[in-house]
């Protein structure tokens, strides 16, 4: 098995609880591996919710993560992925004053390049919202760098696997002895 | 007892009744067949135990002298009768006081329900007076844990908890109710918990996994088994024991798995681990097949990873998948309830001896007994040692006594010497190593199998750890044996700065108290021994009294425990001296 850090994606299916997050989170800080980013949400099966959690560590560790995450009674199923296996995206929210928008022509010109989409504008200032990968992200966050950026906010990775998850065939078949 | 609160429940569970939260949390452990549970008032959870006291004759409640030890008692409890321990405690300082017994608990996996008082629901997050959040507390160090805000959740919740406690592998359970939970009233029913969709505690056992297992079983020609708890808490020995003698395979034990078997059968080749016996340790270095059965490669078992059985083969008998390549990987994992896989793999393995190999065991066994054990156990010298004290105690008790040791050195010799004729018989602190665990573990093993003797092998250090659980003890008259091997030192701690640190003893010389006079204040009949002449009928003395008695033995002050392997050095590198 491969030693070697990489970016793992870790998708774990649990019931909707409170403090699950805590139970979650607390296997890493256990094992003291950082999380680069977590997002949950529902998944699509109703009532059950999905952490997307990325970290970059070893394959050998991912392992026991994924596996002491399965041990938890309310996670249903946890699995792992490498870049290769999944379609991932990231969504970013950039704050700008309205001036520059008006002013600067290369500000439209930064939009229009980076096929980002304006959300709002109001005379203060303007909302752009832009999803794709990290560097994409990055890239236009250095292009507005220069004109003003008021705030800035990125989302964690969400992601689906290119494989099917069988969590619905999972609940399905489950029957109380 | 068991059948009356079967009844119970039947009646229960066929019509709802309007009860208060509290009263539903003892009609729940009733119908859970609770009899006994250990605990603490205070504040938050005076509701609860309101009812206790107009249940008490059905649901005995021990009062400690710390909440400590009310976990500490439910884990004996727990782990001589196979039963889920219940302690119980108020919000705040007394939840954080049960902290120590579930990481012991989760880490041990012992079956024990926690159940905590809380601010009212409203109160939740104002820092309350004796507000803890003591589920965010315990997270880490549960199998499970929950919050109740509403007395309608309270059957549910507890079925879950004691299901959750004792399935798959067993470990602690929290459930903090809110004061208002135990206050409001509701239509009360129960129903037993007999599963949770995103829990599945025995895995499915492949029938391939159970070939390539045996098949290797087959070929070895130096097969050793090293086997834990997983064996007890699986309530396998019949199926162990049956598997052992069919294979012929030389079978050694980590401290929580001994008494499995009994500890003179004949392929029992000892203890492995930092304190274990020397032809085990080394020979783990030297088999070529090693079948893990219901363990989990504890440090303390393995020294370096690096080192560890490279050479051979490795099978891993396992109920829970995340240990499966945890700290050793392994050629093949048999995930299952050992009950169930052991009896699967009985007829596909074959009858053998293993003569020759198991003599490997018995040569390295002399030159321990030589080197070590004489000098343990026939002593020469005038001082007292630890371990002819556990060899009158085996003899006095004709070895069908509980065990309950603390931590430290008293704990590796009671362990390495103790014999047991029968499973379920050696308590101690395995992994987190609680100093403090024995007094009220004791008491705990003592109303969890009263038929039995049970005696507390306790350091001088861990015994002033938890000493104030002789008030319960004089107490509740329970009787049980309390032996302090005293050497006037945290003698484990002493030994390692002798070895390691140049002898600088920082710290661990202790100037103790008269225990005698102690034990006396409660009222529990003691004795101090200092000579030889006097230990043997001072032992028998004390096995003979019906009631508790604690002595006190006076031991050489700087002896050492041995073989040992240092820590992060190689099994096969275990010394002698
Ligand atoms: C609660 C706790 N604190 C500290 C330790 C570290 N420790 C391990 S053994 C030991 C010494 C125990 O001394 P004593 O109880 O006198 O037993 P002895 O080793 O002398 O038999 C200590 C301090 C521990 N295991 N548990």
């Amino acid at each position: 098995m491969s030693e070697e850090n990489k970016t793992f994606t870790i998708s774990v299916y649990t019931e909707n609880m409170v403090g699950l997050l805590n139970r979650v989170s607390g296997i890493f800080l256990k094992r003291h591996i950082n999380i680069e980013s977590l997002t949950t949400s529902q998944s699509e099966i109703e009532g059950v919710n999905r952490f997307v959690i990325v970290v970059n560590t070893t394959e050998q560790w991912v392992k026991r993560i994924v596996g002491q995450l399965e041990k938890q009674i309310d996670v249903i199923r946890a699995y792992y992925h490498t870049d290769e296996e999944t379609i991932y995206q990231e969504s970013a929210l950039y704050k700008v004053k309205s001036d520059s928008l008006f002013e600067q022509r290369q500000v439209q010109n930064i939009i229009k390049d980076s096929h980002a989409k304006i959300v709002t504008v109001s005379k203060e200032f303007f909302v752009i919202e832009k999803t794709g990968f990290r560097h994409e992200t990055e890239q236009l966050y250095n292009d507005l760098i220069p004109y003003g950026l008021m705030q800035f906010v990125r989302s964690g990775r969400i992601s689906v696997t290119k494989e099917a998850m069988q969590v619905s065939s999972l609940i399905n078949g489950f029957q109380p002895v | 007892m068991a059948t009356q609160a079967r009844a119970i429940e039947k009646q229960l569970t066929d019509k709802p009744m309007r009860v208060s939260g509290a009263e539903a949390v003892i009609r729940s452990l009733l119908a859970e067949d609770v009899d006994i549970l250990y605990g603490y008032p205070g504040g938050a959870i005076m509701p609860i135990y309101d009812e206790l006291y107009k249940f008490q004759d059905k649901l005995q409640h021990i009062l400690t002298r710390h909440e400590q030890g009310a976990t500490h008692s439910a884990q004996g409890f727990a782990r001589v009768s196979g039963r889920v321990g219940v302690a119980m405690a108020t919000s705040g300082p007394g939840a954080t006081n049960l902290v120590t017994g579930i990481a012991d608990a989760q880490i041990d996996s012992t079956p024990m329900v926690c159940i905590t008082g809380q601010v009212p629901r409203h109160l939740l997050g104002s820092d309350a007076f004796q507000e803890t959040d003591i589920v965010g507390i315990c997270t880490p160090v549960t199998k499970w844990s929950y919050q109740i805000t509403e007395a309608s959740e309270i059957p549910e919740i507890i079925a879950k908890a004691f299901y959750i406690a004792k399935s798959g592998r067993p470990g602690p359970v929290l459930i903090d109710i809110t004061k208002n939970a135990q206050i409001e009233e509701f239509d009360f029913s129960y129903k037993k918990c007999t599963g949770i969709r995103s829990y599945k505690p025995v895995p499915k056992v492949d029938t391939s996994a159970l070939e390539s297992a045996a098949e290797l079983i087959n070929a070895a020609k130096k097969p050793m088994i090293v086997w834990g708890q997983g064996v007890i808490l699986g309530r396998a020995e019949e199926e162990f024991k049956a598997f052992v003698e069919k294979t012929g395979i030389p079978a050694a034990w980590t401290i929580m798995g001994v008494s499995a078997i009994p500890s003179d059968h004949p392929l029992n080749v000892g203890m492995v681990g930092m304190h274990g016996n020397y032809g085990p340790n080394v020979l783990t270095n030297e088999c070529d097949l090693l079948l893990a059965i219901g363990m989990r490669f504890d440090d303390r078992v393995t020294g370096s990873l690096n080192t560890y059985a490279k050479q051979a083969k490795i099978v891993h008998f396992e109920i829970d998948p995340a240990e499966i390549n945890k700290n050793v990987p392994v050629d093949v994992g048999v995930l299952g309830d050992v009950k169930e896989t052991l009896a699967k793999v009985l007829p596909m393995v074959q009858a053998n001896s293993h003569t020759s190999w198991l003599e490997e065991f018995h040569k390295r066994d002399k030159i321990e007994f030589e080197q070590v054990i004489k000098n343990d156990l026939h002593p020469t010298k005038e001082g007292l040692t630890m371990g002819e004290v556990l060899k009158l105690i085996n003899q006095e008790t004709k070895q069908e006594a509980v065990i309950v040791s603390d931590v430290g050195q008293h704990q590796m010799i009671a362990c390495r010497y103790a014999k047991f004729n029968q499973s379920k018989s050696n308590i101690t602190s395995g992994g987190l190593g609680t100093m403090g665990f024995a007094l009220p573990a004791a008491i705990g093993a003592k109303m969890g199998a009263p038929e039995r003797e049970v005696v507390a092998i306790i350091g001088d250090g861990g015994y002033q750890m938890t000493i104030q659980e002789l008030g319960t003890i004089f107490q509740t008259k329970v009787p049980v044996k309390i032996v302090v091997l005293n050497n006037d030192f945290l003698g484990m701690v002493r030994q390692w700065q002798q070895l390691f640190f140049d002898k600088r003893y920082a710290s661990t010389e202790m100037v103790n108290p008269d225990f005698v006079k102690i034990a006396e204040g409660y009222h529990i009949q003691a004795k101090r021994v200092e000579k030889r002449e006097d230990l043997e009928s001072a032992v028998k003395e004390m096995i003979q009294s019906k009631e508790a008695y604690f002595l006190e033995v006076c031991v050489e002050k700087e002896d050492n425990v041995f073989p040992m392997i240092p820590s992060g050095a190689s099994v096969s590198d275990v010394r002698l001296s």
